[in-house]
């Protein structure tokens, strides 16, 4: 099978993630580690919403809520037997990806604006569940001890920043990869019309159940390096609305229908928000994500993504 | 633990809550049920109010009610203007379901950063000389701070109930959503009529703002945990029933009061948001639903 430049680009990328925290080939200072694991924590987020989201239509307000589950799954796993980080990873996803199969049979009686307040519901309930439940430390939260360092990265950081790069660069991989197969077409059906795209032979409710489980494990995936990452893990922080606005604002900002739309969309706000928290205010660069969202929703709705394909046509005809 | 008196006091602790509930969710049976806009920025447009009343109430000493009285027509032309914004940008282009919903999100989150980064993360409250007394009724324990916004809401329901149910805008209100065609045919421009409709039920959350922080110090993220019960009651209701919206809240605040009783208070906000989910997945159409 011949290689495509989007596995080639991403081979690159990945190998320069590794030469500079492996071989620390040029010196980095730790808080770019900090600030860019966020960032790539957004990309894998706005990538997964997209999936159920800008693909199929079906708006998820819960994104903070399989965060937050994919998080206390890794708290659970460090109690029981302190689980590594590769373990958690993927436990982690199938547990937030059980969790979208069950949110994916909401589907069958639930559409559009009810299935947006359904998912809003779940997030809720999974935090009142979480907050009384003792054992991952209830309201006060849990403590994670990491190690200081780790071989061959040295610092713990550059390893979480170097594990994080590798899953958006899947995420991305996967959301790419179901937007051109047969399935992604019959999820955009979906999102068009949904009767019209049953009684055209798609298998809608295959369809939906495979979006919102990959889209769950993706959420979870995300989350699962959480506590290793702050260290110390409370409800109203691994439920933090801002996932959820996030998750949307950034697709919507970069454009819901292509992959490259929540790629640029966090990338770009992910990156404008990390230098507002530092340089102006937290709470000011959450404003600017609120007014941003409002914004493009209004005047452009298609997105960064849809911009520049109306600038190049217009471009073309002069 | 268990006893009769502990299930009384328990009872209408939760019916009073309940009716402060159906002053909460009316203008969303109004938005929602009626006009079919999701106005998910609903609640934060109550903790507004609550605010608002805060700002008179701690620097002129007015007393919360009046505050809100007072600014219910201010939000009711704050809610023609957001229509207006709406219907020009999703609703006359016919995309308003997905990306009408991420608007009132963005809206939502606007006023509650914006609550933030004027008064920050503190719970607020207000004063007012019925707030802090307590009636013995048979051994049953009244909170006057209770009891008055339970009034309050009762009143302003009925006020709201008989302007839609009387008059020719209200039922045209009723109207627009089911038959535009109808309803132009009577000589009633439906935007017109959706852009009062919409008014009146930002309007009434003035009101509700100032109920709420008389009944419980607020803090700017509490309205997210109110998205819960207001969908709970809209869609128990029966989408648009004003009747359904009272029976639907007292149901809510009584289970709620119980749940919170006699389970403890930290699983309250679940009982909301369990029961949406219930109604959603088995009775979407609600108890007064056709």
């Amino acid at each position: 099978m011949k290689l495509s430049s989007f596995w080639l680009w991403a081979a690159v990328i990945a190998l320069l993630g590794a030469a500079l925290t492996i071989f620390d080939i040029v010196p980095v200072n730790a808080f770019v580690y900090f600030a860019g694991y966020v960032v790539l924590q957004y990309v894998v987020l706005a990538t997964a919403w997209n999936i159920m989201g800008g693909y199929m239509g079906y708006v998820n307000f819960g994104t903070a809520g399989f965060f937050a589950v994919g998080a206390y799954t890794s708290v659970v796993l460090y109690n029981l037997f302190k689980a590594p980080l590769l373990l958690m990873i993927p436990v982690s996803g199938i547990v937030c990806g059980l969790l979208g199969l069950a949110m994916g049979y909401l589907t069958l009686r639930l559409r559009g604006v009810f299935f947006a307040i359904a998912t809003l519901a779940l997030a809720i309930v999974l935090e009142t569940l979480v907050i009384n439940w003792d054992y991952v430390g209830g309201a006060t939260g849990a403590y994670i001890l990491r190690d200081r360092e780790i071989a061959p990265f040295g610092d713990y950081i550059e390893f979480l920043f170097f594990t994080m790069l590798l899953l958006a660069i899947f995420a991305v991989g996967v959301a790419r990869w179901i937007e051109r197969s047969k399935a992604g077409r019959g999820i955009a059906a979906i999102r068009d019309d949904e009767e019209a795209a049953e009684c055209a032979g798609v298998p809608t409710l295959k369809l939906k159940l495979v979006a919102t489980t990959v889209s769950g494990f993706l959420m979870g995936v995300a989350g699962a390096p959480f506590v290793l990452y702050v260290g110390f893990v409370e409800p109203s922080s691994a439920f933090n609305l801002v996932y959820a606005v996030n998750s949307i604002a950034m697709p919507m900002i970069g454009g819901a229908t292509t992959w490259v739309g929540p790629l640029i969309g966090a990338l770009l706000l992910g990156t404008v928000q990390q230098v507002a928290t530092v340089t102006i205010s937290s709470e000011l660069n959450l404003l600017i994500v609120g007014v941003l969202l409002v914004f493009f929703v209004i005047a452009a709705p298609e997105g960064i993504v849809g911009l520049v394909r109306k600038w190049r046509r217009s471009g073309d005809d002069g | 633990m268990f006893s009769i008196e502990l299930l009384l006091n328990a009872l209408v602790a939760g019916v009073l809550l309940g009716g402060f509930y159906a002053a909460v969710s009316l203008g969303l049976t109004v938005s929602f049920g009626q006009l079919n806009i999701v106005n998910i920025a609903h609640p934060a447009f109550v903790i507004l109010g609550s605010y608002i009343a805060y700002m008179c109430n701690s620097a002129w000493g007015l007393d919360p009610i009046l505050v809100g009285l007072a600014f219910a027509p201010v939000f009711f032309f704050v809610g023609i203007g957001v229509y207006r914004i709406y219907y020009e940008s999703f609703e006359r282009k016919d995309a308003e379901a997905l990306r009408g919903l991420a608007f009132f999100f963005g809206v939502m989150f606007i006023i509650e950063v914006g609550l933030i980064l004027a008064y920050g993360v503190d719970f607020r409250s207000v004063q007012a000389p019925y707030i802090g007394q307590n009636w013995k009724i048979g051994g049953i324990g009244v909170p006057t701070r209770m009891l008055v916004p339970f009034c309050v809401s009762l009143t302003m329901f009925g006020a709201v109930y008989l302007y839609m149910s009387r008059t020719f805008n209200g039922r045209a209100i009723m109207a627009v959503a089911q038959d535009r065609l109808a309803l132009q045919l009577m000589a009633a421009d439906p935007v017109r009529i959706k852009q009062l409709g919409f008014g009146i039920g930002i309007g009434t959350t003035a009101i509700a703002g100032a109920l709420l922080i008389i009944i419980i110090p607020i803090e700017p993220s509490v309205g997210r945990l109110y998205i819960g019960q207001v969908f709970a009651i809209a869609v128990l209701a029966g989408l648009g029933s004003i009747p359904g919206t009272l029976v639907a809240a007292l149901v809510l605040g009584v289970a709620e009061s119980v749940v919170s009783t006699f389970f403890g208070p930290s699983w309250a906000p679940a009982v909301a948001f369990g029961i949406l989910l219930l109604a959603l997945a088995f009775r979407p159409q609600g108890l007064f639903g056709r």
